[in-house]
This record gives C-alpha cells, structure tokens and sequence, in this order.
C-alpha cells in the first residue's frame, strides 16, 4: 500500500497492479478506486492536481448557484 | 506549471481549431465512448471550436448508463435480505430500478453504503463476519481489475461472507455493435483511462476489419482537439489507424499485471447494454473457481419484472442516434435531481453533461 496526496486528502492504494521496483517515493500514479492503475510522468501529475483544484471552484460556484436558486443541481 | 498552461493554452486551441477547420473537407462524425470526455467535450466547450464538417457524438461510454434495469432491480432484491450489507460505488446509488431505487432501500432501512473502493468493502466484510457483504461491480476495464484484486484478497484472507454482483462490461464490442447497427460515425474518440489497462491493441479489429479511425484521446481541451485532429486526417486520406494521442499515460499493451488478473477472475459472457442489447462476449462474470465469491452463485432472490419507463430515451442517446434534447423528458419531468434514466443519473451521462454545460 501507499500513501498518496490529492490535493490537500490523503488516500491510501493498493500498488498491486503496479511493479513496485518501478515505484520511489515522490512518484506520481493514476490513482482510480483505491488502486494504482498506472505510474505518472510528474508533469502529467500536476496538470490533473490542477484539474482537481478547478473542479473544486467548479462545485463551490455550483455549491454557491444553488444557495442563490435554492434548487439542488448536481 | 508551464507545462500545464501548455496543454490548456488559449493559442494551442485556437492554432488546433484552425487546422482542423482547414483540414476537414467532408463531412465526418465521431464518437466518443469514455464518460470521461463526455463530460469534458461540453466543459470546454469542443463543438464550438469545430468546423461544421465535424460532429462530435456520445456514445455508451457511461458505466452507470448501459447497465440493466434488471441489474438495478437484483441489487435492490439483494439489499432486501436479512443480514445482508450492500456495498456499491455512489453513482448507482439513484439509478432507477423497475419500481425503487438503492437510494430508497436505504431510506427504509437497508443496509447499503457507498464505498470509494472494493478494499472498503472488504473492511466492512472483516468486521461483520456475521453477515454477507456484497460488492456491486460495474464498470469498464478502467474498474474491472479493482473488483478482481478485491476477490483475490477475499480469497486469500478467507472472507467468505464477501461477494460481488457483476456487471462489469468490455469496450470493444459495443463499438464494433454500433457499426454492425448502422449508426453514422467515421471515427471513435477512444477512451483514455479504458486503453491504461487495456493498450491499443484491442481496438486494432475497428480500423483494420471496420474501417473506421481509433484516436485514444487524453482529456484536456488540447488533448481533445489533437485527436479530432488525427482523425480528421485519417478520414480525408481514408487510412484509419489506431493511434494514440494520450501517450503519457497509455501504453500500447496496457498494464500487464492488471490484465493478468481479469483473466484470473473473470470470463466473458454475453451481456445486455442499455441502446445496443445484447453483445455477444461482452460482460465480465466470474469464473466457477471463484464461485465462493460470485453472489449470483450464493444467494437466491426474487426479483420484481423489469419495467422499462415510457418516454426515456437514453437507449437511443446511447447509441448515438439521438440527442438528450431530442427527448420530451429533458429538463422537464427528468432533470439531476430527479432523473427519470441513467443518463441523467450519472456525472459521466450525455443527459447530465448537456443539461449541466449546453441547455
């Protein structure tokens, strides 16, 4: 198992899938599940983390759509 | 994080949409069939960067969306047991059965919980050895690997009280189903996070035997247009290919390990797909030798007739014939937060993106 970070969540996953000889500390994974589908290049990894970060706004200005309609939209 | 401005650039985009539009002479229709860029083709807005001569479409790419009423209506059977903890992922949870839904069960006192991995549900299975814990296992070969690991670890550590309900599906038949069907397409947008597990390799069949482009398309607006892109060139020279464009994180013969273990746990069996009916060797059912592990194998239930509701659509939108806003429902009597089908049910649904991004 490892430890990963998304954002600021920590998760833990199952590296079963993965050669683990492949694998250091610091590394980045396609995290689905609970398991590691596949090993990162770290830029790849960055770009999604900032995916994440917008989808975060995303559904705070959803989050704030609704409070303002006062209808549940996702 | 120059390198990701790279991939978002509004220059890149629009130098993308330009060659495209000079480019694209006739017209061609393609398809994508990952929820994943269902949702962020209408995000980034996609259509509107394109030529008239290029259309893009959604297929069946959403797990929650091609799985069976009657799937639905087993699993509510299941969670009416005594002793018996359902466990499934949350985009299930609101998919309409014949007469109910997870969602209600749970209100009346079943006990259903939602987990973010199959290892959850092992935890829940170790701590109430009294009671049967069954995992629902959807999905496509991007999901189907966890739910194989899972039942390995229940057999190694002898959780015998754990199983699962599959409906776990594979890609490729539905997309050669749809060309056998005579829907208009040239092309498929093929899916990203599918193509991690599985390669290339298999899609090989749609170029070769039906002509037809494969692009495995990465999910950022850049990504997006460079697929179209190759396709687009691959249709005015008329030499389909597989090709992917998603190369930093899909390898040509997947992940090795994880296809080691579907073969372990799972065979292929014919299996129905909401729009498209049943596809010869598509499903994922769990091998004999796992039987111990397979609750269709272990539990007896009943099951209520399978009532399909009148009005909905999402078979055709499935299949690619027929827009969400074709239908009556849409945004009316179905919306998110009342779905009528499983379109609208799941994030990864044409219904719910168009009604999210486009309306």
């Amino acid at each position: 198992m490892a430890r990963c970070s998304v954002g600021q969540a920590e998760y833990e996953a199952s590296l079963q899938m993965l050669d683990i000889n492949e694998l250091a500390v610091g590394d980045y994974v396609l995290l689905h599940t609970g398991f590691a589908l596949q090993k990162i290049s770290e830029e790849e990894a960055i770009e999604t983390l900032k995916l994440f970060d917008e989808f975060e706004a995303f559904n705070e200005s959803l989050d704030e759509e609704e409070k303002q309609s006062g209808q549940r939209i996702v | 994080m120059k390198f990701i401005d790279e991939f978002r650039d509004k220059a890149a985009v629009l130098a993308l949409s330009e060659q495209i539009k000079k480019e694209s002479r006739h017209p061609i229709r393609i398809m994508e069939v990952c929820g994943g860029h269902t949702m962020a083709i209408q995000r980034f807005g996609i259509p509107s960067l394109l030529p008239e001569t290029v259309e893009l479409i959604s297929g069946p790419g959403c797990p929650v969306c091609v799985t069976s009423r009657a799937f639905i209506d087993k699993a509510i059977a299941y969670s009416r047991l005594p002793n018996v903890i359902i466990t499934t992922y949350g985009d299930l949870i609101r998919v309409p059965g014949s007469t109910s839904t997870l969602d209600k069960e749970k209100a009346e006192g079943a006990d259903i919980r939602i987990v973010y991995s199959i290892l959850d549900a092992l935890e829940i299975a170790k701590h109430n050895r009294r009671k049967k814990i069954i995992f629902l296992g959807i999905g496509f070969e991007t999901t189907s690997p966890a739910t194989a690991a899972g039942i390995l670890k229940a057999e190694m550590a002898g959780l015998f009280n754990f199983s699962v309900y599959s409906a776990h599906k594979v890609m490729p038949p539905a997309m050669a189903a749809l060309i056998d069907a005579g829907v208009n397409i040239q092309g498929y947008l093929g899916p990203g996070h599918v193509s991690t597990i599985t390669g290339s390799k298999i899609y090989d069949f749609i170029a070769q035997d039906y002509g037809l482009g494969v692009v495995i398309s990465g999910f950022e607006p850049t990504d997006i247009l460079q697929s179209v892109l190759m396709l687009v060139r691959q249709f005015e020279n008329r030499k389909p290919a597989v090709e992917i464009q998603y190369s930093r994180a899909v390898k040509p013969l997947g992940n090795p390990k994880a296809l080691a273990m579907l073969e372990e746990v799972f065979y292929l069996a014919d299996d129905w797909w909401r729009g498209l009916g049943v596809l010869n060797a598509s499903g994922m059912k769990i091998k004999s030798k796992f039987a111990a592990f397979d609750a269709e194998k272990q539990l007896e239930v009943e099951v209520e007739p399978t009532r399909e509701d009148k009005g909905c659509i999402c078979g055709s939108v499935l299949k690619g014939v027929a827009k969400p806003s074709d239908c009556k429902l849409f945004g009316k009597a179905c919306t998110p937060s009342d779905p009528v089908g499983s379109c609208m049910v799941s994030n990864e649904g044409a219904c719910a993106a168009y009604y999210r991004f486009v309306r």
